[in-house]
């Protein structure tokens, strides 16, 4: 009786693993064949039938990149999303320590604020680019960090209040008795104790701003284009350029890789364990 | 070290007024404990001594300098909070150190107090561990540790054991009390537990409803209080109300329970009693001042009364017993061995001249 069930038990974790390993491997399978094609020859990437490992592994794709100078777009799309996120967190998370703790606005704003993430950004790109045009922003590197700012704003500042409302008042509270004034009670306080929510916050407008594709398309011309923009260059009227198009994404994937695994852990909470009573 | 001076305190929370005009002077080196039921006022007085609420009119006074509009850091006070409010992320050294660093105090400086104050509280080995570490008791110790660096001239504590078990709790208490004498700074304690209060308190204000309702010594309140409020609130099993009338029996002046028994009081305790006599009153006796006739030595002026045990709580010590008197359950605190089986009758010798007799419609004691 006791045997039937462990082997029962047995079989359904088989099973369950094998279902997962299959799933895995199909969600896997399309980022497997982009690095391939990477370092294929463009006979390879044509071959009939595919072949599922290059002959050799070779940079020349990517040194193509380079030697043209189009990893400017990587390099544009680190400094627009890297300043955006930056000055995004830093205004967010004042704003949402002002509704988290001094309930500026009352009841409605941050519902309000969140509201403003929502809106279709097709519905403004247009008025936004003949503002930009007015004001000669347009193709500048302030005029995309402003933006993406812009839209990020809203998203820090709801995700920031949360963290922040969770935070014990007592802590806060203490260090104002003990001495500290309010910044000093925001950087030696708030601020390690919402790291975690910070650094998963960071993550996710730094991705919006390094995968935003309509605002960069019609925003910029030459100077500053995007790592997105960059490669809807390599898709031609008579060919597409495969080669350069997987090297490119390649390359425009491996920051948010490096993105991902910090957030897996900084997402990892629980700092807060022992604050107060628990 | 410092002298507190309150007058007329006003706090509203939007129509809430929680703080109905207090004044109140706590003097320099008491230990003054706040206590009162939940929603009295006494956290919110608290906190607006410490400056984390701002007081809607009135005055507060730490050491003679008005601080009304002072912020916390500026008031030169250390609070220590019920959950203890440590900074997880920091380790105990680095959590009793805090206001330390905030305030600019030198490391040489900082390390011998933090080593100071882990050696008075017994905490010295744990310097390097990090709250998640620790136990409640060692929680809270290392809460302490952070005001005693701090060298202020106020403490205050927002009922820093209630989140103790009963037996630490216990000996937390003693501790605090070993500390006031040690560093003799000004203290003031809220609490909701009434024991705490009688144990810790140099002085007990008593607050109910935004305003006290008496203040003084712990004896003074218990053995004299104001209203039957201050009565009912102090001592465990709490003080026994009766309803009755006081009535004039031959020369002396007596109570009338509903059920009919008289109980007359001693001539003493009679004086000036003469013209609430066929009137209502609140007739009340506290557990320890009922006995077992028969049993040892009823005080002179005792008057007796019968009634069925119904209910036998054993402590070990002393033995509680429950039976209905005048129509209400009353308790009586007997020897441990004094009564055993439930539903024996029992012949109550109550000591008269240690009642008391308070006036229903203003719940003012007479």
């Amino acid at each position: 009786m006791r045997a039937a069930g462990t082997r029962h038990k047995r079989g359904k974790l088989v099973l369950r693993l094998a279902v997962a390993t299959v799933v895995t491997l199909i969600f896997l399978f399309p980022v497997y064949w982009l690095f391939m094609i990477s370092f294929k020859t463009p006979d390879e990437i044509f071959h009939v039938p595919p072949l599922w490992v290059p002959g050799k592994i070779q940079f020349s794709n990517y040194w193509v990149l380079f030697r043209d100078g189009d990893v400017v777009a990587i390099w544009n799309s680190l400094v627009v999303a890297g300043i955006s996120s930056a000055m995004a967190m830093l205004l967010g998370t004042f704003c949402a320590y002002s509704l988290a703790r001094f309930n500026t606005g009352g009841e409605n704003l941050a519902m309000w604020i969140i509201s403003q993430r929502m809106i279709p950004p097709i519905a403004v790109v247009f008025p936004i680019f003949l503002i930009y045009v007015y004001f000669g922003m347009v193709d500048t590197y302030a005029g995309l960090i402003l933006l993406y700012t812009a839209f990020n704003l809203p998203y820090v500042i709801w995700m920031m209040r949360g963290y922040i409302v969770d935070i014990p008042l007592e802590l806060e509270e203490s260090a104002l008795v003990d001495g500290c004034t309010r910044w000093q009670t925001f950087w030696r306080v708030v601020f390690p104790m919402a790291r975690s929510g910070l650094m998963a916050t960071a993550v996710f407008t730094f991705v919006f701003a390094w995968n935003d594709f309509l605002f960069a398309l019609i925003l910029t011309r030459t100077e500053v284009i995007t790592f997105p923009v960059m490669l809807t260059h390599y898709f031609g009227g008579q060919s597409n350029f495969w080669s350069k198009i997987a090297a490119m994404s390649v390359l425009g994937t491996i920051p948010i890789f490096i993105a991902v695994t910090l957030m897996q852990r900084y997402l990892v909470r629980g700092i807060s364990l022992g604050a107060v009573k628990g | 070290m410092a002298e507190v001076r309150i007058s007329g305190l006003h706090k509203y929370y939007g129509p809430v007024h929680a703080l109905k005009g207090l004044d109140l002077t706590v003097a320099d080196g008491e230990f003054a404990v706040f206590v009162g039921p939940s929603g009295c006022g006494k956290s919110t007085l608290l906190r607006t001594i410490a400056g984390l609420e701002e007081q809607d009119g009135g005055e507060i006074r730490i050491g003679g300098q008005v601080v009304n509009d002072m912020r916390p850091r500026d008031r030169n006070i250390a609070m220590v909070f019920q959950n203890y409010a440590l900074y997880p992320y920091l380790t105990v050294y680095d959590n009793i150190a805090f206001g330390l660093r905030a305030r600019k105090v030198g490391e040489a400086e900082i390390k011998k107090r933090v080593d100071d104050a882990a050696g008075m509280l017994g905490i010295a080995s744990l310097l390097e561990r990090f709250p998640r570490q620790l136990s409640g008791g060692q929680r809270q110790r290392v809460a302490i540790g952070r005001a005693i660096v701090r060298q202020a001239q106020l403490f205050l504590f927002d009922e820093p054991l209630s989140n103790l078990d009963a037996k630490l709790r216990d000996e937390m208490r003693g501790e605090m009390k070993r500390l006031h004498r040690n560093i003799s700074t000004t203290m003031i304690y809220v609490t909701h537990d009434q024991v705490e209060a009688m144990t810790l308190a140099d002085r007990i204000v008593l607050l109910r409803d935004g305003r006290i309702e008496q203040q003084g010594t712990p004896l003074e309140l218990f053995e004299r209080p104001a209203t039957g409020f201050v009565a009912s609130f102090l001592g465990s099993p709490s003080i026994n109300l009766i309803p009755a009338r006081l009535v004039k029996r031959d020369q002396a002046v007596a109570v009338l329970l509903e059920s009919g028994e008289v109980l007359e009081l001693p001539d003493e305790r009679a004086r000036g009693l003469e013209g609430y006599t066929e009137r209502a009153v609140t007739f009340g006796i506290r557990p320890q001042h009922l006995s077992r006739a028969g049993r040892g030595t009823a005080p002179s002026g005792s008057a007796r009364i019968t009634a069925t045990a119904d209910l036998i709580q054993p402590t070990g010590t002393r033995t509680y017993v429950t039976s209905r008197i005048g129509g209400v359950p009353v308790t009586a605190e007997l020897d441990a061995h004094d009564v055993h089986e439930q539903g024996i009758v029992l012949d109550y010798a109550v000591d008269m001249s240690r009642c008391l007799l308070i006036d229903p419609a203003t719940d003012k004691v007479i």
